[in-house]
C-alpha cells in the first residue's frame, strides 16, 4: 500500500494523528439534479490509514457524495483524484476494481446466499468455469479472521446472521476486493450499543493495515472516538475540512453543520401575541421505540416549535398527533374532544392539517396540476352530489397562489415543474382552504431557497395572527427560535425542556439537543 | 494489487446500490413526463391537460390505419358502404363485453392496483345468474344476481387487498382460481342454458339499427368517464393511485377507496356477465376465458400508467376497439386466431415501448415493483 506518488496536502492544517499519504482528493465537486444542487463545491481529502468522518445534516449532500465516490453518479464538474490520478468511475464496478468499497446503510447482501458466496459475489474464484468452493471458503475464513471474526462460518446463510454479522460480511467483501478505501454510511445505525465497540475495533484493524475509512455518522460521540479528521458538509458544500476529530469543540462542529450560511429573515414579532383558547392538548403520548410520555399544548394563535435532531422522535410525535401513526399510549384532544388514535380522517375533520417532512413522497401528486394538489384535502367540500367543481377549485387555488405569491401563478401547471419552495407553498396552501385550526409543519423550509423561506415565515406568522395554532418541527434551531412563541426541546424520544422562545438562545438549545452526544472529556 | 479480481465480470448485482427513494424520485423527474398538464386548454374528452388527448388521437390514428389495411386487403367487401357499417357495428358488439370489464379495470389500475380475477368473476356471475333457481325469478332476478355476485366478489378482493394487506396481484390471482372453481362447482361443469327470452334478447335487440349491447357499452363508458373526471370518487382514485401516502395525509380514506375500486370492477364484471350470457344464451364456468388479459392489455395500450395515478377511460375504450378490429381484420381475411394472438402480443409490446419512451411509465412500473435495481 505504499509508493503512491500522492501529493501531500498543502493548504491543510497538519493533523498529528494521521501520517499517511493522501489517497483521495476531491476538488470543487458539483453534482446537480433537476431543481436541486446536491453537491455545490465539495472538497475532501482522505489519507491512507485514517478514519475520515463526514458530518452533515440530512440533505447536506453526504449520500450524493458517497454515490459519486462509489461510481453511481458522475460529477458535473470538479476533480476526483484517486491515488494521485484523476479518475471518473463509469460505474460501481469500476470504483470497486480501483479499490473503493462502499458499505451502504441498507446492506446490499443477498440474504439467501452463504457468507462466502456473498463475500465473493461477482468475482468468485473459478477454474474451468466452476466455482472453487473450497478455495472460496478458505479465503473467506482468512478475511473474516483478519476482521477478528473467524467464528462466522463461511457456509452460513447470510439471512441467519444478526445485523452486526451482516455488516462484518459487507466489510469482508470490501477486503476481498483489496479495497484501499472503505466508505461506511452510518454503520452504527443498525447496531446495538455494545456492538458499536466491536465495529470500532474492526475499523482500527483496517486502518492499521493502511486502509482509509470514510465514516459517516450523525453521532458526535462516535466521531470523537473513532475519527481522525472531520469534514463538514452543509447544503452541498464543504463548510470545514480536516478538522481534528477529537479536539474540535462540539459547538464549532454543530455551528458548521447547522450553519449560519443561511440568512434567516424573520418577520417582526407582533408586539403582543393574542393567544386564544387551548386548541390542542396532548397527554403522555407514547410510541414504543420512538418517543415516550410527550405532553404538550397549543393554543389558538400560538406557534409552538419542537427542536430536536433527526431521530429524536420529533417527526414521529407530529405524525402521531395527526393520526398518521397510532399511539401506544396517551391521548390527543382537539378543543377538548379526544381524537380517535391512528385516524388521519378524524384529525382533519377536527381541523388539523399537516405539511409532512417529505414533500414529494408524502404530500404531492407530482404529475397533477397545482390546483388539484391545493384542493386535495378540500375538493369534496366544493363538490355537489359527488360531482367536483373544477372551476371553483381553480378559483380557490388561484386565490391561494395569489396570497402565497406562488410562481408560476398558473394553477394548471403540473406540480413537478415547480421549485421546492413553491411546492411547499402548495402543501401549506392546501390547509389554508377549509377551516384548518391547527397546522402541523414538519421541516417546512427544507430544500427551500432563502427568498421563499422568508415568504413562508411570513405566511406562518400571518396564520397565527388569524388565530390558527401552529406546531412546528425543525432541525434548524434558529428557525424554531425565530418563529415559535414557545419551544419544546426533544432528545431521544423525550421532551427535555419547554420554555418560551424568549428564554432560550441557540446555544442553550443546541446543548440540550446534543447533550447525549457530548463526549465525556471532550472540550465543549 | 496483484490479486485484483478478473475484469471479465460484467454484472455484479450485489454491487448495485440499493434503490434510494429520493433517488428514484429524481430519476423520475428526469423522464420527460414533466410536460404533463402544461397545456392550458382543456379538452372535453379528457379531464385536464392535453397529454391524454394527444395519445388518444394516436390511438384513433391506429384505428384508421387498421381500417385502411382492411380496405386494402378486402377491397371487395369495403366497397360496399352497407357492409362497412354493419362490420363496424359487429366490431363494437365484439368489443362490448370486454369493454365493460375494461372500464372497471381502468379504475383499478389508475388506483394503483390490478384485478386478475375479472374473467373469473364474469364466469361466476354468469353461472350463478343462470341456475335454475335464479332463472325462476325472471330477468330482473338474473340481472340482480349477476351484479350482486360481481360486487360481492369485488368486495372480497378489495377487503383482502385494502385491509388484509395482500398484494393485488396475489389476491386477485387467488380469486381467479377460486371463482372459476366455484363457478364449476355451481354449474357442475355443465353449460347452463338461459331460458329467459328477455335476457337473451339483450344480445339480439337493435335500437335504431344499433345493437343494444353497444348502447350498454356506451352507457358504461360514459358513466365511467363522468365518474373518473367529474366526481370526487374519480379524484380520489387518481390521488390514491398517484401517491397513496399523500392521499392518506390529506385525509382521504385510502383503504376504503381501494376497497371500493375492486367493488366497482366487480360491478362491471356483473354487467358483462349478463351481456355475455345473453350473447351465448348460456353460461358455463369456462366463459370469459382470459378476459383479464384482454382488459389489462387494452388499459395499457390506452395509455394508463400501470403504476397508477394517471389514465383515461377513452384510451381504454380505444384499446378494446383496436383489439376487436384486429380480430375482425383477421376473420374477414380468413386468417387463424394463432396469428392473430401473435399480432396482438406484438401490439401490446409496441404500445408499451412507445409509452416507455414518451412517458417513462414502464420504467416507473418496474421501479415501483423493484424488479430492477438500477
Amino acid at each position: 500500500m505504499t509508493g503512491h506518488d500522492a501529493v501531500s496536502g498543502t493548504d491543510v492544517p497538519p493533523a498529528e494523528a494521521t501520517a499517511g499519504d493522501v489517497v483521495l482528493r476531491l476538488t470543487d465537486v458539483v453534482k446537480t439534479f433537476p431543481g436541486v444542487r446536491a453537491l455545490d463545491g465539495v472538497q475532501l481529502e482522505v489519507r491512507a490509514g485514517e478514519v475520515h468522518c463526514l458530518l452533515g445534516q440530512n440533505g447536506a449532500g453526504k449520500s450524493t457524495l458517497i454515490k459519486v465516490l462509489a461510481g453511481v453518479h458522475r460529477p458535473d464538474s470538479g476533480h476526483v483524484e484517486w491515488c494521485g490520478e484523476p479518475v471518473g468511475f463509469a460505474n460501481p464496478q469500476a470504483a470497486m476494481r480501483s479499490g473503493i468499497a462502499t458499505i451502504y446503510q441498507e446492506l446490499d447482501l443477498v440474504e439467501d446466499l452463504s457468507v462466502a458466496e456473498n463475500v465473493f459475489l461477482g468475482h468468485e474464484p473459478r477454474r474451468l468455469g466452476f466455482i472453487r468452493r473450497g478455495h472460496m471458503a478458505g479465503r473467506t475464513r482468512q478475511i473474516l479472521g483478519r476482521l477478528g471474526h473467524a467464528e462466522i462460518p463461511p457456509g452460513r446463510m447470510v439471512r441467519a446472521l444478526p445485523a452486526a454479522g451482516k455488516q462484518v460480511v459487507s466489510m469482508a467483501r470490501a477486503l476481498s476486493h483489496e479495497a484501499r478505501l472503505i466508505i461506511m454510511d452510518e454503520p452504527s445505525a443498525v447496531l446495538a450499543h455494545d456492538e458499536v465497540g466491536n465495529l470500532f475495533r474492526i475499523i482500527r484493524e483496517l486502518t492499521a493495515q493502511g486502509i482509509a475509512v470514510i465514516y459517516i455518522s450523525h453521532r458526535l460521540e462516535e466521531i470523537r472516538e473513532i475519527g481522525d479528521r472531520v469534514t463538514v458538509l452543509k447544503d452541498g458544500r464543504t463548510t470545514a475540512a480536516n478538522l481534528p476529530a477529537r479536539e474540535t469543540p462540539t459547538s464549532d462542529l454543530v455551528s458548521r453543520m447547522t450553519g449560519r450560511t443561511i440568512e434567516y429573515v424573520f418577520p417582526d414579532r407582533p408586539a403582543e401575541t393574542v393567544v386564544g383558547d387551548e386548541l390542542l392538548q396532548v397527554d403522555g403520548l407514547t410510541r414504543a421505540g420512538e418517543f415516550a410520555d410527550v405532553s404538550l399544548s397549543v393554543r389558538a394563535g400560538e406557534i409552538v416549535g419542537i427542536a430536536g435532531l433527526v431521530g429524536s422522535g420529533r417527526s414521529e410525535v407530529l405524525e402521531t398527533i395527526y393520526g398518521a401513526r397510532t399511539a401506544g399510549a396517551g391521548s390527543v384532544r382537539m378543543a377538548g374532544r379526544t381524537l380517535r388514535p391512528g385516524s388521519v380522517g378524524a384529525a382533519v375533520k377536527a381541523g388539523m392539517g399537516m405539511a409532512p417532512e417529505e414533500r414529494k413522497s408524502q404530500a404531492l401528486l407530482l404529475g397533477e396540476p397545482i390546483y388539484r394538489n391545493v384542493t386535495l384535502a378540500t375538493f369534496g367540500r366544493y363538490a355537489r352530489f359527488g360531482f367536483t367543481d373544477a372551476s371553483r377549485e381553480r378559483a380557490e387555488a388561484d386565490r391561494i397562489a395569489e396570497d402565497l405569491e406562488m410562481r408560476p401563478r398558473d394553477v394548471r401547471r403540473a406540480v413537478r415543474t415547480l421549485s421546492g419552495g413553491n411546492q411547499q407553498k402548495v402543501v401549506v396552501g392546501r390547509w389554508l382552504l377549509g377551516d384548518t385550526k391547527l397546522l402541523l409543519l414538519d421541516e417546512p423550509t427544507r430544500g427551500v431557497d432563502v427568498g421563499a423561506r422568508a415568504e413562508l415565515y411570513q405566511v406562518i406568522r400571518q396564520l397565527a395572527a388569524q388565530g390558527v395554532g401552529v406546531l412546528l418541527v425543525s432541525s434548524e434551531v434558529p428557525e424554531v427560535l425565530g418563529l415559535a412563541d414557545r419551544v419544546l426541546v426533544m432528545r431521544e424520544g423525550r421532551v427535555v425542556r419547554t420554555a418560551p422562545a424568549g428564554e432560550l438562545d441557540e446555544n442553550t438549545v443546541l446543548d440540550l439537543v446534543m447533550a447525549g452526544s457530548l463526549m465525556e472529556g471532550a472540550p465543549a | 494489487m496483484s490479486e485484483r479480481p478478473p475484469a471479465t465480470t460484467t454484472q455484479l448485482p450485489a454491487q448495485s446500490p440499493p434503490v434510494d427513494p429520493a433517488e428514484t424520485e429524481e430519476a423520475g423527474r428526469r423522464t420527460p413526463t414533466a410536460t404533463a398538464g402544461a397545456s392550458g386548454r382543456l379538452s372535453w374528452w379528457h379531464g385536464d391537460g392535453g397529454e391524454g388527448a394527444k395519445r388518444n388521437l394516436a390511438l384513433i390514428g391506429v384505428l384508421l390505419a387498421l381500417f385502411v389495411i382492411g380496405a386494402a386487403t378486402r377491397s371487395d367487401l369495403y366497397s360496399n358502404p352497407d357492409w362497412v357499417w354493419a362490420n363496424m357495428l359487429s366490431i363494437l358488439k365484439l368489443a362490448s363485453v370486454v369493454g365493460v370489464v375494461t372500464v372497471g379495470m381502468t379504475f383499478v389500475i389508475i388506483g394503483g392496483g390490478i384485478d386478475l380475477s375479472v374473467g373469473a368473476i364474469v364466469a361466476l356471475a354468469g353461472v350463478w345468474c343462470t341456475t335454475v333457481a335464479t332463472q325462476s325469478f325472471g330477468a330482473g332476478g338474473m340481472i340482480f344476481t349477476a351484479i350482486i355476485v360481481g360486487m360481492a366478489v369485488g368486495l372480497v378482493n378489495g377487503t383482502l387487498i385494502a385491509y388484509g394487506r395482500l398484494v393485488p396481484f396475489i389476491a386477485t390471482l387467488a380469486m381467479l382460481v377460486a371463482a372459476r372453481g366455484l363457478a364449476a362447482e355451481i354449474s357442475q361443469k355443465q353449460t347452463q342454458i338461459s331460458q329467459n327470452s328477455t335476457i337473451n334478447g339483450i344480445a339480439s335487440t337493435d335500437l335504431l339499427g344499433i345493437p343494444l349491447l353497444v348502447y350498454i357499452l356506451a352507457a358504461v363508458v360514459a358513466a365511467g368517464w363522468v365518474l373518473l373526471n367529474r366526481t370526487t370518487f374519480g379524484r380520489r382514485t387518481v390521488a390514491v393511485g398517484g401517491n397513496p401516502e399523500a392521499a392518506r395525509l390529506a385525509g382521504i380514506n385510502v383503504k376504503l377507496h381501494t376497497l371500493l375500486l375492486y367493488v366497482l370492477s366487480g360491478l362491471c364484471c356483473g354487467i358483462a356477465a349478463i351481456m355475455l350470457t345473453a350473447q351465448a344464451t348460456s353460461a358455463q364456468a369456462a366463459m370469459a376465458n382470459l378476459y383479464e388479459l384482454d382488459a389489462i392489455a387494452a388499459v395499457i395500450i390506452g395509455g394508463t400508467l400501470l403504476s397508477g395515478g394517471r389514465g383515461t377511460i377513452i384510451g381504454s375504450l380505444l384499446g378494446v376497439i383496436i383489439f376487436a378490429t384486429i380480430t375482425n381484420l383477421f376473420a374477414i381475411n380468413g386468417l387463424s386466431t394463432e396469428a392473430q394472438n401473435m399480432v396482438k402480443g406484438g401490439i401490446i409490446v409496441a404500445a408499451v415501448l412507445i409509452q416507455q419512451v414518451q412517458f417513462g411509465s414502464l420504467s416507473q412500473f418496474f421501479r415501483r415493483n423493484r424488479l430492477t435495481t438500477s
